[in-house]
């Protein structure tokens, strides 16, 4: 029980009579890297709200980290990180100054923040940026710092939505190698990406379809089960059947 | 004739502090589908935001079917639709309010040129009640696309249209500009995916405001100047590792379930030798072939050559 980190039962959310997450169920283990595909409007971001304690679910069951999303709302958030599809830093705020900020949101001590600070501008290469403003750096590297603020605080979870969506072919992948590298200092990674190749980068993968987890494996068990050359085909083979239903 | 011509265009932003378009010629042929290839950053929305003529040039001159971006910004507006890469809906107005507001706006209806839309909208129509606002972040783009789309443009510019959209709807997204290219439309469009990449006729490869060169992408994919090697096994991290630490190799790189390699010398490997090694080290299931390089291969040699400053 120990090593699942986020357990979802019958998850469930609706917007009035729609049905946006339909009754998912599935675990997450302690360090995994696990991706959360789907076609759009399936439901990732929403689901990915419930599990950060940012929305309610309408009905079934989910604890993260050992909280419960209905009644612990504040100890998730305490101790996930969360870097959200739409750009989760403050762009009038100089580099410094965002780390800064969520530092202070998570209750690091001054000294704390200024220690981690400097060896995050250095690790990225931000030195000369540090007092930009965010908003003047390009993509690639807004979406580096965010998902470096996101786990600043050593989150035992984070929660990635669509982190290199737009993102260069370089980039994306010296982004793959930060996940890495949380990942193996014990960081679980939750996923969600429209790109098949890293798809094939974590370790287990969902793939929703109009509400519901259609699929749950490692890529080589659901490349073999849909008879797939690579994770494009078997999203292609899972999603449409999505489109031929909403005729 | 050319449907868009840029002719020695320079844009500096910060009082000539930032060089965002670095002295940039290119030509579009009428009925083609061209693409802007290149990294955040490159310069690629401000040449939209010129062609659109929604930002003016420091230098340089710039047209649209033989109309002047600067004198002509009126007959250009009313000719062409553009995507911009986030934000040009109305958060707050439905998906079929949204639409109805474009098409009114350029003087046409929904439904006069609803065969243009009809295979994208369709697909977000069962919503068409719902606020912008409350889409999912790939509808929106489905929508936004409806949007440039509706008045039935002569030149088409679509800055990242794709972004955020899933693998299945971004294959129907392609097809539909084939079917808008049969009709004559001319499409200019800027993408991260190089799948897509390889679906334009001719791209044009951007890197710090400067464009690197413009061609086919199979001329693109044919000077690939090395031999190029895949390599795969059970953990692909453990692997990336101990590739970059062999002194033999130039470059290496994840892609998909495999690491792309290139070897110093261009120096071809004894693949069983190879496969012995990795296996010593650790690497369980290991796979190691010679393959054909791809065009992302090409972007990515390019680019870091480009950043390493070799030729
Ligand atoms: N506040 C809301 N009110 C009404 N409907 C909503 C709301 N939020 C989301 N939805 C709907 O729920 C569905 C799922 O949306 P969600 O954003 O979770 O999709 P997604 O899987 O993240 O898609 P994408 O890949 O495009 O980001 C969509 O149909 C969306 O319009
Ligand atoms: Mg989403």
């Amino acid at each position: 029980m120990n090593d699942k980190v986020i357990v979802c039962e019958e998850l469930t959310k609706q917007f009035g009579d729609f049905v946006a997450v339909n009754h998912i169920s599935f675990d997450v283990r302690k360090g995994e890297i696990f991706g959360f595909l789907g076609a759009n409007g399936a439901g990732k971001t929403t689901a990915m709200r419930i599990l950060c304690g940012l929305s309610y679910p309408t009905s079934g069951k989910a604890t993260v980290a050992g909280f419960d999303v209905y009644k612990q709302q504040e100890s998730i958030k305490k101790n996930i990180g969360y870097m959200s599809q739409k750009f989760s830093l403050y762009e009038n705020l100089t580099v410094v100054e965002n780390i800064e900020f969520f530092g202070g949101v998570y209750g690091l001590s001054s000294a704390e923040i200024r220690r981690r600070s400097d060896r995050l501008v250095n690790k990225l290469g931000l030195a000369p940026e540090a007092k930009k403003l965010v908003g003047s750096l390009p993509l690639g590297w807004k979406q580096k710092l965010a998902f470096s603020v996101a786990i600043f605080h050593d989150p035992q979870i984070v929660f990635l939505d669509e982190p290199t969506g737009g993102v260069d072919p370089i980039t994306r992948r010296q982004f793959w190698d930060m996940i890495y590298e949380a990942a193996a200092a014990g960081i679980t990674v939750f996923v969600t990406t429209h790109y098949m190749d890293e798809a094939e980068y974590c370790n287990r993968i969902t793939v929703m379809v109009d509400g519901k987890v259609e699929a749950l494996d490692t890529p080589g068990n659901l490349k073999a089960r849909f008879r797939a050359a690579s994770m494009d085909e078997v999203f292609y083979q899972l999603a449409r059947g999505a489109k031929r239903s909403a005729d | 004739m050319n449907a868009v011509v840029l002719d020695h265009i320079t844009k500096t932003y910060e009082a000539g502090k930032v060089l965002a378009v670095d002295d940039v010629s290119l030509e579009v042929a009428a009925g083609e589908l061209f693409g802007l290839i290149g990294p955040d950053g490159a310069g690629k929305t401000s040449i939209f935001r010129i062609l659109t003529t929604l930002l003016l040039p420091d230098k340089g001159a710039a047209s649209v079917n033989g109309r002047d971006c600067v004198k002509d910004y009126k007959a250009i507006r009313r000719s062409v639709g553009y995507m911009p890469g986030r934000f040009s809906l109305y958060q707050d107005l439905t998906v079929a309010e949204n639409l109805h507001f474009f098409a009114t706006l350029f003087g046409t209806t929904i439904e006069a040129n609803y065969d243009l839309i009809r295979d994208i909208y369709e697909q977000i129509k069962p919503f068409s009640d719902r606020r912008a606002g409350k889409l999912s972040g790939g509808m929106k783009q489905k929508l936004a696309l409806c949007c440039a789309l509706v008045h039935k443009p002569e030149v088409l510019f679509l800055d990242e249209p794709t972004t955020g959209v899933d693998a299945v709807s971004r294959k129907e997204f392609w097809e539909m500009l084939r079917t808008l290219k049969q009709q004559g439309i001319t499409i200019v469009v800027s993408t991260p995916y190089m799948d897509e990449a390889v679906l334009c006729e001719r791209i044009a490869l951007i890197q710090g405001g400067k464009i690197m060169s413009v061609d086919t992408p199979a001329n693109v994919i044919a000077t690939f100047p090395v031999k190029l090697y895949a390599v795969k096994a059970a953990n692909i991290y453990r692997l990336l590792t101990s590739l970059r630490e062999d002194t033999a190799i130039d470059s290496c790189y994840a892609f998909g379930e495999y690491v792309h390699v290139t070897f110093r010398d261009d120096a071809e490997p004894d693949l069983q030798q190879w496969q012995q090694k990795l296996t010593a080290q650790g690497h369980e299931q290991v796979e190691a072939k010679k393959i054909s390089p791809s065009i992302e291969d090409s972007f990515i040699r390019l680019m870091n050559e480009k950043q390493n400053g070799q030729p």
